[in-house]
């Protein structure tokens, strides 16, 4: 995915002189047709995030498009002011691509996995936050990222992931994608997590349970129209994300659902990270299993809330 | 047309300082007014200003977006008032505005916001940022063949800031030398005197040794301040850093070089008393 969004970076960039690229770290022998075609719209900038981001607010502020890249959690949390100052405030076209949403990076440690990500920039007015699920939906994202007025955080997953949305679909940033109906519950989900929850949903019909997936790659702005349609007619809501359940499209969902005051009871339950850094290592799959974001867990929520009427689940595993 | 002085030698010093005196006033004013601002670290800066805005800066205030503009960054945006003054003088904003500074729904807050005042190049007030967006807008500047300058005053205080020396390997590295910085060197901030809390000095050092052409002056010798200028403009390949020693407070005895001046704003008054001092006698008619 990562790959496919970066190429496409200088695909853009060869019939679009505003196209910049900045990057930090990103790894010798990244991008470098694009550093060979146009230097003069390449920069690699070393180990400063802040700067890299009053950087890119300078160019962008000048009429350039830039796009930068860095591992999410320096993108994130390192430079949070100058986002939110340089970038949102300013409101200028920068496209921060961040490396390893989630778990992905598993062996590297709580320093590098990015579990807050999209909580930090909800905050942020004006960020728009994308989180394709593989590197087909990536390549229809990534068109629409030129023109879109303002800052975008684009989540990049794990390589190599399988490619489970229909290249056929449409995209637009800010909308949702329903990618199963169903009227016993409702699975919200994006980025990766999307197989998860198809998946999921796959299990739960062999029981009869009939689970809608609604597919959000565009977790800011949120589709409430289609969300709140689905959400209306489900008597159970459950999100997965790879992400803490503290803010992030989990929150968004239930701070949507809650002030649309349906007059129906819904069971309701974030499947996520935690509110803790992880203090295993291993791999992202093996920190996905153990934080049970998983379809196995997916499929025995929605089983339990399906029998319960009320009440808390216990399914978090620290 | 573009604002430019045909004026050279003590002609121009005297017009500049002259345009400095406005600009002092209009700060005591506009915070009296407001009843709160930062008074002490504009009146610092007030010479530099009158000198880029009045002698180096070429810039139309009835074109404010013009491409080939240079660009002034007030990287040290509590200063805004003496931003302010200087957009009003030239002829970026109305006047009267000034007296609004402050106010619920008023186009001066506090610090700059470029979305509300033409002449504003971005929005500044969280130290540290300008310098880095200033070596954006240069770069971009060298790269679409403009040959427009950025200038941009940080503090002392501010250089304290991680941000402002990433920037500074930055525009050395980049060879920007359409960049112009000028340190306003008060020695004072919110705490007490900088040389105290945390010293930035050596200053120049600091940023030679970081790939700057630096000028050490005075920041308030207005022959300094312009000779300086033409050094910068004139300098090919590297960035340039003027180290303005300057006064907070400057031009008015009560807050020369007094921390308490840093952020508070002069009561009734003081305000009628500074006037006094800069010249003017009944301050309803200033």
């Amino acid at each position: 995915m990562r790959r496919t969004c970066l190429n496409m970076v200088y695909e853009l960039a060869k019939t679009d002189e505003r196209i910049f690229f900045v990057g930090s770290d990103i790894g010798f022998g990244t991008l470098d047709e694009f550093k060979a075609d146009f230097p003069g719209r390449f920069f690699v900038e070393g180990v400063s995030e802040a700067n890299v981001i009053g950087l890119a607010a300078g160019l962008a502020l000048e009429g350039k498009i830039v796009y930068t890249n860095t591992i999410a959690t320096f993108i994130t949390r390192r430079c949070f002011e100058q986002v939110a100052l340089d970038l949102c405030l300013h409101n200028v076209n920068v496209r921060l691509i961040g490396n390893g949403g989630g778990l992905v990076y598993a062996p590297l440690g709580p320093t590098h996995q990015a579990i807050e990500d999209i909580a930090i920039f909800r905050a942020l007015p004006r960020m728009a936050i994308v989180a394709p699920a593989d590197a087909e939906e990536m390549k229809r994202l990534m068109p629409l990222t030129v023109d879109y007025p303002g800052p975008i955080y684009i989540r990049l997953a794990k390589g190599g992931d399988p490619v489970v949305t229909d290249p056929g679909m449409s995209f637009r940033i800010g909308k949702a994608f329903v990618m199963r109906r169903g009227k016993d519950a409702l699975i919200v989900t994006t980025g990766m997590m999307l197989k998860a929850a198809l998946d999921a949903a796959d299990k739960l019909a062999q029981d009869g349970l009939k689970a809608a997936v609604l597919h959000m790659p565009t977790v800011k702005p949120l589709d409430t129209s289609v969300l709140l349609d689905l959400a209306e007619k489900a008597p159970i809501i459950v999100t997965v994300e790879e992400h803490s359940i503290i803010g992030g499209l989990g929150s968004a969902v239930a701070e949507a659902v809650a002030e649309a005051n349906f007059d129906s009871v819904k069971r309701f339950k974030r499947i996520g990270i935690p509110d803790v850094f992880p203090n295993k290592y291993g791999s992202q799959a093996g920190l996905l299993t153990h934080f049970g974001i998983d379809t196995e867990t997916i499929v025995s929520v929605i089983r339990q809330l399906n029998k319960r009427p009320s009440g808390q689940l216990a399914t978090e595993r620290n | 047309m573009k604002v430019e002085t045909k004026l050279e030698g003590p002609e121009l010093t005297e017009f500049l300082q002259e345009k400095a005196l406005t600009i002092r006033r209009d700060i005591i004013k506009m915070t009296g007014i407001a009843g709160s601002g930062h008074p002490g670290g504009s009146l610092s800066a007030t010479d530099i200003v009158a000198a880029i805005y009045w002698y180096a800066l070429r810039h139309d205030p009835n074109q404010p977006k013009w491409k080939e503009r240079d660009r002034f960054i007030l990287s040290k945006g509590h200063a805004a008032p003496v931003l302010y003054a200087a957009l009003a003088e030239t002829g970026y904003i109305n006047r009267d505005v000034l007296w609004t500074l402050r106010q619920f729904g008023s186009a001066l807050q506090g610090h700059p916001d470029m979305r509300k005042v033409a002449g504003v190049e971005i929005s500044t007030g969280s130290l540290g940022q300008g310098l880095a967006i200033a070596c954006g807008i240069a770069l971009a500047g060298r790269l679409d063949k403009l040959d427009y300058k950025v200038y941009t005053v940080i503090g002392d205080g501010e250089s304290q800031e991680g941000e402002i020396w990433e920037a500074a390997m930055l525009a050395a590295h980049y060879k920007l030398d359409n960049l112009i910085a000028i340190t306003d060197y008060n020695d004072l901030q919110i705490d007490g005197r900088v040389s105290d809390i945390k010293d930035v000095c050596p200053v120049d050092d600091k940023w030679r040794a970081f790939g700057w052409h630096v000028i050490c002056i005075d920041g308030h010798d207005m022959d300094q301040i312009v000779a300086a200028l033409d050094e910068a403009r004139q300098l090919k390949g590297k960035p340039v850093m003027i180290e303005a020693k300057t006064i907070k407070g400057k031009g008015v005895s009560f807050m020369e070089d007094m921390v308490e001046w840093h952020g508070v704003a002069p009561n009734q008054e003081q305000m009628i008393a500074a006037l006094k001092e800069l010249g003017v006698d009944d301050w309803t008619s200033w």
